[in-house]
């Protein structure tokens, strides 16, 4: 929310203006007409990254994705759903506290972008879960991450893999509580 | 108005271009809050040249030295040097990188510097074996060396340097953690920097001309089109033995490197810039010893001039080894080409320099130092 409210007061010095001209966050941003872009239109996702996961389970392995992505739009965006191309499926999660423990699960109704403002996926906060992984993903490996939107629109990122030993929250598919 | 005028010296205009578009964006928001003091407190990260080789030297620095595990999988370092940019583009700029887990260690980026370079081990996949440049090979045995495998030629070096220890140590951190099942660090060596080495002598005097740092600094690519704006980095380790060093009186002192202690001025001036005239004579002895460190380092042709960025290091001696101290220089010197500009200097200071008596190379390593990234480090040589 900070950063983009810095970013307007800047203004458009010579400089910010090339650097920015090709953006699509400032492609239609004429504040007195309404805004027609498509959500994936409104949104810029950056520093894409997901942890590497060398081995994996007989069934398939977890791991997640993290980002940061910003709305430059009026409006809330939400991201309703997520794929990948090295997973079965990616849950949205978010990770909660209760009674002493961390425990990461699904964010009810998506991940909301809010207006003119940034949502930052990282370890211990919302992120991508990749499940049903089924080959080793090792540092330095590309995987592609798309995030599909409220309206349908959709935003494909490549992430690089990166080792890293955190976000290992317990996860507990059914909102109960620890896993055991 | 600062705030204008830091942006620009920032992006420097060049290179931004290659700049993700998120990326740009968010640095723009944070270059606008991020002016506490008037001195510039960063260094561009995209450019011609990496920064950190001619840029004036920072306080700290430390040099990693890492293999590859796996050094015929070329497209393994491409998405190395990838991570490395994109982490390095965030923190010189005092932004978190990626996956850093202490964003807070980030805000104060003192004149960072995070500079690339490649050993001959990086071009062991046959995709980049005839790209490597013909210097980049080991230099030719010296007989002063005491060379120690456990500081030698690595596959890949970062040359982390800042004025900060703490920023330091958060981004060291931040190069090695994400890539650690496909590297192994060999060394770090740590080292700080000041006007003077250990032994009290002023050091990193001689200099070549900074107009000259396109002629005798960055490659032109004449030979590798992918190295043009890179350069070549020798890396050595010299012990210094501080308990003999302690024996000779200042008069020695002074007669071994052809300078005095006070001021660095060669002993045939007053001033450390004046030139040493090596012809001068007193009763008949030369006042430079012939045998003097500067006499023997002097260039004997004009090819023979190097960037020399030294740092001391002086670290705990082993437990138990009896020592009083292990310190010394990392000498690192930057050329266009290390076998033309800087062997022949070596080779005269091996044969005989009278510091050799106090000092003993102990590591030495030769990289090329990559050549400024417009998107990413290395994109040249993948291209
Ligand atoms: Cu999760």
């Amino acid at each position: 929310m900070a950063r983009r409210h810095q970013v307007r007061s800047a203004g458009l010095t010579a400089f910010a203006a090339a650097a920015l001209a090709s953006a699509t966050l400032f492609t239609a941003c004429s504040t007195d007409s309404p805004d027609t872009r498509s959500d994936a239109d409104a949104i810029t996702v950056s520093q894409p990254w997901v942890k590497a996961l060398d081995d994996v389970a007989a069934d398939g392995g977890m791991t997640s994705a993290f980002a940061v992505v910003e709305n430059d739009s009026d409006r809330d965006v939400r991201i309703v759903s997520a794929s990948s191309d090295v997973a079965k499926t990616v849950e949205l999660h978010e990770v909660v506290e209760s009674g002493g423990t961390t425990t990461m699960r699904e964010v009810d109704g998506g991940i909301v972008v809010p207006a003119k403002g940034s949502a930052t996926l990282d370890p211990g906060g919302e992120h991508f879960m990749l499940m049903g992984v089924t080959k080793s993903i090792r540092s330095g490996d590309t995987v592609t991450i798309t995030a599909r939107f409220d309206d349908g629109s959709t935003e494909t990122v490549e992430a690089i893999a990166r080792d890293f030993n955190g976000n290992q929250e317990n996860y507990s598919p059914e909102h109960t509580g620890e896993r055991s | 108005m600062t705030r204008v005028s830091r942006r620009t010296l920032l992006t420097g205009g060049i290179g931004l271009a290659g700049i993700g578009v998120g990326a740009a964006a968010v640095g723009v928001g944070h270059e606008v809050s991020a002016s506490t003091t008037d001195a510039p407190s960063t260094l561009p990260f995209f450019g011609e040249h990496q920064s950190g080789i001619t840029t004036p030297m920072q306080s700290h620095v430390n040099f990693i030295g890492l293999d590859l595990v796996d050094p015929a999988d070329h497209r393994v370092l491409q998405s190395i040097l990838r991570m490395w940019s994109q982490d390095a583009a965030n923190l010189t700029q005092g932004r978190p990188g990626f996956s850093d887990t202490e964003p807070e260690l980030a805000g104060d980026p003192s004149r960072l510097s995070i500079a690339v370079g490649l050993g001959p081990g990086a071009f062991a996949s046959p995709a980049l074996a005839s790209r490597r440049p013909g210097w980049l090979t080991p230099l030719p045995d010296f007989a002063i060396d005491r060379l120690r495998p456990e500081w030698g030629q690595t596959d890949l070096v970062v040359a982390v340097a800042c004025d900060e220890p703490m920023t330091l140590a958060h981004t060291v951190r931040l190069v090695i953690a994400p890539v650690r099942t496909r590297t192994r660090v060999r060394w770090m060596q740590q080292g700080f920097h000041h006007g003077r080495n250990l032994f009290g002598q002023v050091d990193g005097t001689v200099q070549p001309d900074a107009r000259r740092y396109d002629d005798l600094v960055w490659n032109d690519g004449r030979e590798q089109p992918w190295m043009a704006g890179g350069t070549s980095l020798v890396l050595r380790r010299i012990a210094m033995n501080m308990d003999t060093w302690e024996s000779l009186d200042r008069h020695g002192r002074e007669l071994s490197m052809g300078r005095t202690l006070d001021n660095g001025a060669p002993l045939t001036g007053s001033h450390e810039t004046d030139d040493p005239v090596f012809t001068a004579t007193s009763g008949g002895i030369p006042v430079i010893p012939e045998s003097s460190h500067i006499a023997r380092a002097h260039r004997r042709t004009d090819r023979e001039q190097f960037l020399r960025r030294p740092y001391s290091y002086d670290v705990p001696p082993s437990p138990g080894s009896g020592d009083t101290s292990d310190s010394g220089l990392i000498f690192a010197a930057y050329q266009r080409d290390p076998v033309v500009q800087y062997v022949p200097v070596q080779q005269r200071l091996s044969d005989h320099d009278a510091l050799n008596e106090w000092t003993t190379p102990i590591g030495s390593a030769v990289y090329a130092m990559l050549p400024g990234p417009r998107e990413y480090l290395g994109e040249t040589l993948f291209a």
